[in-house]
């Protein structure tokens, strides 16, 4: 099975067409030294006995109602609606909408996506994706440094220690600095920012779960002239006080709560939201608004003067292929709830996590960490080593405590809830902690 | 007429899915201070409104599914479904589950880059890039690290890249903080000896090379390129973005490349989605293992594990695992087809590729570099007619047109790939349609299209005055 359609025949008279007398004539201008190298790979095999051995490796999928693992992506419902709609061969199978007369499929949803993430944000822009929330941050960070010209960075512990490390990567790079703010009680405190940063980081909620009061830390990035980038959980959005209301210009983030399946990390999508003032330093590609030559509206990639296909060296950034289609699916998701059932999905996950939180402090020995209020995920000191928790839940049947890094505290570990849980199901994850401690 | 948007089809009040029985109260658990004042304005519809709108959305798009996709550099193959029934069966795992529990997902990873290695000829891999470009930025990250770590990193400022690169090299070269210098290309379309031997000096860092290059044509000198690279102390680099024509055949780790990136969503038939998500695998030398980003998957006496452990790694690029859903579709990939169908599959690649450059021949096009090109070839229109035209002229005849305007060294190029999975019917019929283009009147093919969902976009005014959201008041 290699899906190629070509009969016997079609292959020799095309090959006659071409002066060739057999497949091989075709690779005989290669250096002779690299031609038909020995390669290992397994035999081929028929569908079926693909599939077999992939449910096979796939084995340890567990319900999501067993699934209590937080970090910044959780276990929620992915709805059929928005898999069926999403996996329709027209969106799935197309290239990035160069040819916008045969492309308004996915020019209008991106600039729909874009209207809801700026909606989501309370900024004005979006552009059309990014890899994932942490590449999200560290592009938006150089966003800031570009548009302020300064080289320092700032950012708060409780951004996600994976996105630090990914921002740490990207700033190296470009030789910028950057400096970490610890957290104090478990929130971010208010500090001094120095001339020469460029953009002062922190993430809400944060890594430990905790709601944060950014406009003070907003405000002492503004006076020092830098820009403030915040990290956001999306589904929150629907509750809390959007970024550009507490002083933010750069909102990124993951959509992976916003019904995608986890999928052991991704593809999910990473967005870049900010002001219209920065628009032209932006990364990646921006649908607009247009006309047609008959006056009729469409949709158009804009801006591309800021991309690396036209500008090459000069570009904002190298990003090409971004994740379009679990974007557009997030925005499915978003309009298949519309405000009032992500308000719902939001708050049921606050009012599970705070509930399982209470019934958690109920074992000996497992002392709160996270300070309320928190969204969906809150962390906890647990007696023991939490990778042997998290090992001895997983023998149990259920998938809980994420360990949290060192620099946080020992033994410290983060749990989630959300939407998909209900009290038995609480109830059912604390005697198995209570078993695995 | 217009086709609504989903906030023209929103009415007020009305719902969709509803996943929340009993409601919480939001001031019972968060303070008001944190609460948002009003809610995001954001679409409110029912299902089947939904359906409707985005199938008909659907309906106003191409892809490989619907349409001959030729787009030159982008390798636009069939996409099984099979994949997409693969990645249904790990949309479950979460990142941060007990590695013990997720042994086959790790197995799956450290088994694909095996499969990869032994195609690229490489001895190390990291999977995590998302995409080609963040594969190239991790490749060109970790041959900095290298000449760092060999006191070389701050005279080796120059990253070298052919005038027929894709833009991706330059803007990943000077996002790593590289200086970047074009190489011309030679009469024959490959890369300049003599020109690249100037060029090469102590101050290079690396060269980029995507082999067969743009034009199509395999680089035939480059053991001689490799060797002057290794020579100079030079790190070579290999763009995956054309894997396809010598996948089995050739492998870059014995032409003399260090690094290679692949592009799962090109060669191994992750699908574009209109854009992304794809993956971006990066193969190096095992000179080169010690500076690959964290984690990367390893095989222990104890099973499969996440390896963090590595000093002088360039760090983190992409948080969890990468697209671990793009790879499990690669996986499939190959162990459907095995070496002998991944080797029948480049060289139907490259007969396509031949097939259709002649058919175009012979019906006035001109191939400008018309050496023996592989999986693609870059074409011009006759005297008098502008390559743009061409394309708008292929959407209203049903096609959709190959990458044009690219590479830049030739004029008006049209760069052709039709890939292995379409049929010698396929590509006559596009051939058919090439030539009757030809025919029509000039004032046809400058209007071109007529009668697909939008006509000829204004651009200028997009970027002039753009509207980027539905909200946005003054585009």
């Amino acid at each position: 099975m290699d899906y190629t359609p070509h009969t016997e025949e079609e292959i020799w008279a095309m090959l006659a067409k071409v002066g060739a007398k057999r497949l091989e004539d075709l690779y005989a201008h290669l250096p002779e030294e690299v031609l038909n190298p020995p390669i290992h790979l397994p035999e081929p095999m028929p569908e079926w006995a693909v599939l077999e051995e992939l449910a096979r490796l796939a084995e340890a999928n567990l319900p999501p109602r067993k699934a209590f693992l937080g970090g910044g992506v959780r276990a929620h419902y992915v709805p059929p609606v928005v898999q069926a709609l999403g996996s329709r061969g027209e969106f799935l199978t197309a290239y990035t909408p160069y040819q916008p007369e045969v492309s308004q499929g996915v020019l209008q949803a991106t600039f729909e996506y874009q209207t809801m993430v700026a909606e989501l944000t309370g900024l004005e822009v979006a552009n059309a994706s990014m890899y994932d929330g942490s590449t999200a941050l560290a592009e938006g960070v150089l966003l800031a440094l570009r548009e302020t010209g300064r080289m320092g960075v700032l950012v708060s512990q409780g951004v996600h220690p994976e996105y630090r490390e990914v921002l740490k990567t990207y700033l190296e790079a470009v030789g910028a600095s950057l400096n970490t703010i610890p957290l104090e009680g478990g929130r971010t405190p208010l500090v001094e920012v120095p001339e020469e940063v460029g953009a002062v980081v922190a993430q809400n909620p944060n890594f430990l779960g905790a709601l944060e009061d950014l406009a003070p830390l907003a405000e002492a990035a503004h006076r020092a002239g830098a820009l403030f980038v915040v990290v956001v959980d999306p589904l929150s959005l629907a509750l809390l006080k959007p970024p550009g209301a507490y002083g933010a210009d750069i909102a990124v983030g993951d959509g992976q709560v916003l019904g995608l399946p986890l999928g052991f990390g991704g593809p999910h999508f990473g967005f870049l939201a900010t002001k219209k003032a920065f628009v032209r330093q932006l990364p990646g590609r921006l649908v607009s608004e247009t006309v047609d030559a008959e006056g009729k509206r469409g949709f158009i990639l804009t801006l591309q003067a800021r991309e690396q296909y036209i500008r090459r060296a000069k570009a904002k950034s190298n990003i090409t292929t971004n994740a379009q289609l679990t974007a557009l699916m997030g925005a499915m998701y978003l309009a298949a709830l519309g405000p009032e059932g992500l308000k719902e999905v939001a708050l049921k996950g606050v009012y599970m996590a705070h509930r399982l939180q209470e019934l958690l402090l109920t074992l000996p020995g497992v002392e709160a960490f996270t300070p309320k209020p928190f969204f969906q995920e809150f962390a906890l000191r647990l007696p023991k080593d939490p990778l042997e928790v998290r090992r001895a839940l997983a023998r149990l049947g259920f998938h809980g405590a994420t360990p949290v890094p060192r620099e946080y505290g020992e033994n410290l570990a983060l749990f989630a809830a959300t939407e998909l849980h209900e009290e038995e199901d609480l109830l059912a994850f604390r005697e198995a902690l209570k078993e695995a401690l | 007429m217009n086709y609504p948007l989903i906030y023209e089809r929103s009415r007020k009040g009305r719902r969709g899915l509803r996943l929340v029985k009993a409601v919480p109260k939001a001031e019972d658990l968060i303070p008001k201070g944190f609460l948002r004042e009003a809610p995001p304005r954001l679409p409110e519809v029912d299902e089947l409104t939904l359906v409707r709108y985005y199938t008909g959305l659907s309906r106003r798009q191409v892809g490989v599914d619907t349409t001959f996709y030729p787009l030159g550099s982008c390798t636009m193959k069939y996409n099984p479904k099979l994949h997409e029934e693969a990645a249904r069966l790990f949309a479950h795992l979460h990142p941060y589950q007990d590695p013990a529990t997720v042994q086959g997902a790790l197995r799956l990873m450290w088994e694909l880059g095996e499969y990869l290695k032994a195609l690229t000829g490489m001895e190390a891999i990291t999977l995590e890039p998302a995409a080609g470009a963040h594969g190239e930025l991790t490749g060109i990250l970790i041959i900095r690290a290298y000449h760092e770590d060999r006191g070389e990193g701050r005279t080796r400022r120059v990253v070298l890249v052919p005038d027929s690169a894709h833009g991706s090299n330059p803007a990943t070269a000077s996002m790593a903080g590289y200086q970047v210098k074009e190489v011309p290309s030679g009469p024959d379309g490959e890369v300049d000896l003599e020109a690249l031997k100037r060029e090469l000096s102590p101050n290079v860092a690396a060269i980029m090379l995507t082999n067969p290059n743009t034009l199509g044509l395999f680089e035939r000198r480059i053991l001689e390129i490799s060797r002057l690279a290794k020579e100079a102390g030079v790190q070579l680099y290999y763009d995956g973005a054309n894997l396809n024509a010598i996948m089995g055949w050739a492998r870059p780790g014995d032409m003399g490349f260090d690094v290679v990136h692949l592009n799962l969503h090109k060669t191994f038939t992750v699908p574009h989605g209109g854009g992304g998500p794809g993956s971006g695998p990066v193969g190096v030398k095992a000179h080169l293992a010690p500076y690959l980003p964290v984690p990367t998957v390893e095989r222990g006496e104890e099973g499969f594990y996440l390896d963090f452990g590595r000093e002088k790694s360039v760090g983190r690029v992409r948080s969890f695992h990468g697209n671990f859903l793009a790879l499990v579709r690669a996986w499939a990939y190959i162990r459907t087809l095995g070496l002998p169908g991944l080797k029948k599959a480049a060289a139907l690649s490259v007969l396509n590729a031949r097939y259709l450059k002649e058919l175009l021949k012979e019906r006035g096009y001109r191939v400008p570099y018309d050496g023996p090109t592989m999986h693609e070839f870059v074409a011009q229109p006759p005297q008098g007619f502008r390559a743009l035209d061409i394309a708008k002229g292929l959407l209203e005849l049903g096609f959709h047109p190959p990458t044009v305007y690219f590479p830049l060294i030739v004029k008006e190029a049209l760069m052709v790939e039709p890939t292995e999975t379409e049929s010698k019917e396929t590509l006559e019929a596009f051939a058919e349609a090439m030539e009757a283009l030809l025919k029509k009147p000039k004032e046809w093919l400058e209007n071109a299209p007529y009668t697909t969902p939008v006509r000829r976009l204004d651009e200028l005014r997009a970027n002039k005055v753009p509207k980027l959201t539905y909200f946005d008041q003054e585009g």
